[in-house]
């Protein structure tokens, strides 16, 4: 709605005061995520006419700390107090349009554009007070939200005074000039969550904590696999039940009742008959069954001969690498509450997304733009698992359907069936490396990844990438199961594989890992980084295998340098690894928020410790064999390895993505420090204990 | 059937005329409108739904009413004294002890069931306590450093 709106009708719709409304178009940091990925940014900033300064933006929290990041920035730039801004986020009809939040993309993308539309604010703030003081504007100084003379600190006017009568609105110039990295007051603090105290004493309100009157709570019969259909259902047991609702249209089959308790119990009286799903792979065998349906590739990173280099005589190393379906699992399960009031729709739902799930929600209701509102509470995590609306929409519908508020809240199988996975994938790399422990070629092969992180940034005269699908596009459909972006999507795999084989490469040429890759090294900025971690660790050079249990791994990610150096402890009986200690090194350009930073950085690094160790969703045909937690393995707090985090110093560049980098190492990190403990050199994530054992066994018996 | 069912919750006499069979986690969150106490497996396997009676930290989705019929029940919503946050919230706040928030009331109701029982826990100990308790975010270095504060200053107030 917002950017073609006229002015006069902005301002009638947010009120009077001072604003600035943010525009920024497709942006070639964008453009590396490839399509699906958001490509325009919009929000506004008010100071209204008693002084509050409200940021509106179409963002959502969901743990990454954008709410505090994006006040700090707009707090600094406006020269006010962090507790002075007020963050409105993810409601659709109190903030413009945005696409949604993914990845490490808010800070990056739209921290800039915010903090011109704070800075363009305090030019409009400075004239006003200029006029009013009648000195020239840059006799004014500006301190906490008040603009004084300098030097006479009683001639003063603050910013709500400034504001009053007021209704200026201005669309975002190119030439608001932003404060710099010595000037910060309040950006490059770490300062405490605007949304800790909310979180700590039970107040902060989630999509299924929403309470209407009326409100039925919806139980929905879900088949038992994934290609199994419905052919008959009787639902009247659960319908003699006291107090249940039953629903039967066009395939949805739902339960309801006040007490979510009952609503349960009625989905357990229901009698449905199922035509059975086909027959199809299971967890071990649905590689090969999606090698045999990838699609064509995309080709990339060609440089030099590589056919030519595979034949010139160097030995070629050839390794398949492979991990399967990972689930996102936030703690919070996708919940939504819908009420249907004077042709109004309003969804509270735990979304990424808000406004492609209004789009979406009035395309399905078939209504008006205009006549849905979708506002988002806090979400329980995201991960990039919360894009998808199925929840909402089945709320939206029930609450149509029955002429009352419903709540649909998943249960954790529902979770787990429906989650979009981060799909099993495959990455053949062939390469090699020459007498003085060069590399000479790299071919690499990546299947259903995508090529997220995939960049060589060592310098190999002979290479080739190809892409035979990633998580979206037509990749995604050879999968029976939903499947989409999983935090940093498919570089997690890319940097496994890629730093797994730059290990078998170092092993092959007796070289340290850590030298082996500074002497292949094609891009300084990465060396500092593997330097700096390697001195943070206190690592000593030696071949791999040393049986000190030790690994290293580099990757790039939302324009963010990593690398980790890990230690491990493999028990030679069980085959549990356990990993001691990480070290990560980060360059990030400016950091916003360091302690914020930090936060990111080691949940980053313990969810890794996750799909790497033990996450696996294991699956029969179209059957989920896991369905929650007991059986699917998260990291738990006695996995917690000893953490170090480096912020490697970098402010000529603008602020990257932080949420998501350090994760990406942790696969090729841990692997290949399995192989320094032990000789045996693990290709398949998760690294489960089973696995690591029979690697361990042949090599006993070899 | 419906029988009158009593217990003090968050300090206050509450009675429920209610089936005794109900689950304490549902009928917090909906009877009672506490929803701060989370359902997040519904089978005892990750701790968000955590709340203390009678001075132990147990799951609410595996305690049916009955069970708690004549106790004490404290939520998270229980823990401040007005404004003033207990102790080991205000740690959980300065260590930074929770990302997307939604594991925490869980993790706070299971360490102040922790600290009650043992106010000076080991390492050991505390991360014994806490294994059930999941935080996907994985703010897990925080929230072991938050609980560790309290144990090792006052043993949290009770
Ligand atoms: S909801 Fe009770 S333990 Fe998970
Ligand atoms: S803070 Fe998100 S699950 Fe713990």
């Amino acid at each position: 709605m917002m950017p073609d709106l006229d002015r006069r009708a902005f301002l009638k719709l947010v009120g009077g005061g001072i604003v600035v409304l943010v525009r920024l178009g497709p942006s070639p940091a964008l453009a590396q995520f490839g399509r699906g990925y958001p490509e325009d940014f919009n929000a506004y900033l008010r100071i209204d006419e008693d002084g509050k300064v409200t940021v509106f933006s179409g963002k959502i929290e969901m743990g990454q700390g954008v709410t505090t990041s994006l006040a700090q920035m707009a707090a600094e730039e406006l020269g006010v107090a962090l507790d002075s801004i007020e963050m409105v986020l993810g409601d659709t009809d109190r903030c413009p349009w945005d696409m949604g939040t993914f990845g490490s993309l808010t800070t990056r993308v739209f921290g800039p554009v915010l903090r011109k539309a704070a800075a363009e604010a305090r030019a409009i703030l400075i004239e006003l007070a200029a006029e009013k003081l009648g000195v020239p504007r840059d006799r004014l100084v500006v301190r906490q939200g008040v603009v004084s003379v300098r030097d006479e600190p009683g001639r003063q006017v603050s910013y709500g005074a400034l504001a009053r009568g007021q209704a200026i609105a201005r669309t975002l110039g190119e030439e608001a000039v932003l404060r710099s990295v010595e000037e910060f007051e309040v950006m490059g603090r770490s300062v405490q969550r605007l949304d800790a105290v909310a979180k700590v004493t039970g107040k902060a309100q989630y999509a299924a904590d929403i309470r209407l009157p009326g409100l039925l709570y919806a139980r929905i019969l879900r088949p038992p696999a994934h290609g199994a259909t419905l052919a008959r259902v009787d639902t009247s047991e659960a319908a003699a039940m006291e107090g249940v609702r039953v629903v039967e249209e066009d395939g949805l089959v739902a339960v309801l009742h006040v007490d979510p308790e009952m609503a349960g119990a009625a989905l357990g009286r229901l009698r449905p008959e199922w035509n059975a799903a086909s027959p199809g792979a299971d967890t071990d065998g649905v590689f090969d069954d999606l090698l045999s349906r990838a699609p064509a590739p995309e080709v990339t990173g060609v440089k030099g001969d590589v056919e030519a280099a595979r034949t010139a005589g160097t030995p070629v190393l050839e390794s398949t690498f492979r991990k399967g379906y990972v689930a996102h699992a936030p703690i919070e399960p996708h919940a939504a509450t819908a009420q249907l009031k004077e042709g109004k729709l309003t969804v509270w739902s735990s979304t990424q997304t808000p406004f492609p799930l209004r789009d979406e929600l009035a395309r399905t209701m078939g209504l008006e733009a205009e006549r849905v509102r979708v506002i988002t509470p806090y979400v329980g995590g995201g991960f990039g698992g919360k894009t998808a609306g199925r929840q909402a929409e089945e709320a939206a519908r029930l609450a149509r359907i029955t002429g009352q508020p419903v709540q649909v809240a998943w249960t954790r199988a529902e979770e787990f069936f429906y989650d979009t996975l981060d799909p099993a994938c495959i990455v053949k790399i062939a390469s090699a490396v020459d007498g003085d422990g060069r590399i000479t070629l790299w071919d690499c092969d990546v299947y259903f990844a995508g090529d997220r992180a995939a960049e060589i940034f060592y310098d190999i005269p002979h290479t080739r990438m190809r892409v035979f699908g990633g998580w979206m596009g037509p990749g995604a459909s050879a999968h029976r199961f939903a499947v989409g972006p999983w935090r940093a999507p498919g570089a997690n795999m890319n940097v496994f594989a890629r730093e797994s084989q730059i290990d078998v490469l170092a092993s092959e040429a007796k070289v340290d890992p850590v030298d082996f890759r500074l002497r292949n090294m094609g891009d300084e900025r990465m060396g500092r980084v593997v330097r700096e971690a390697a001195k943070a660790f206190g690592w000593t050079p030696q071949p791999a295998p040393s049986g000190r249990g030790w690994g290293v791994a580099a990757g790039i990610d939302s324009g963010a340098y990593v690398a980790l150096a890990v230690e491990v402890e493999v028990d030679r009986e069980t085959g549990a690894v356990r990993v001691e200690r990480v070290v990560c090194a980060q360059d990030m350009g400016i950091v916003v928020n360091p302690e914020g930073a930090i936060m990111q950085m080691e949940g980053c690094i313990t969810m890794g410790l996750g799909y790497v160790l033990s996450e696996e969703l294991r699956f029969d045909g179209g059957r989920m064999l896991d369905d929650n937690f007991d059986t699917y393995e998260l990291p738990r707090l006695s996995w917690l390895p000893r953490i170090e985090t480096v912020l490697v110093k970098n402010d000529a560049l603008a602020p990257q993505g932080g949420g998501e980098p350090p994760i990406v190492p942790m696969g090729g990190a841990i692997a290949n420090a399995v192989f320094d403990a032990t000789g045996e050199r693990i290709f398949r994530l998760p690294l489960t204990p089973a696995r690591v054992k029979e690697a361990l066994g042949k090599r006993r018996a070899g | 059937m419906k029988k009158s069912i009593g217990f003090r919750l968050n300090g206050q006499p509450t009675t429920l005329d209610t089936e005794e069979d109900r689950t304490l986690l549902w009928v917090l969150r909906t009877d009672l409108g506490l929803t701060g106490t989370k359902c997040g497996c519904g089978i005892g396997a990750c701790g968000s739904c955590t709340v203390v009676v009678d001075g132990t930290a147990v799951r609410s989705c595996q305690t049916t009413l009955m069970e708690v019929a004549g106790k004490e029940v404290t939520t998270i919503e229980g823990l401040a004294r007005g404004d003033e946050l207990h102790p080991l919230q205000q740690a959980f706040v300065d260590h930074g002890g929770l990302q997307c928030g939604f594991c925490t009331p869980g993790m706070i109701m299971n360490a102040y069931g922790l600290l009650l029982e043992d106010p000076r826990p080991s390492r050991e100990k505390v991360v014994d306590a806490m294994e059930g308790n999941l935080c996907r975010c994985s703010a897990y270095k925080r929230i072991l450093e938050a609980i560790e504060s309290v144990a090792s200053s006052n043993g949290g107030r009770s």
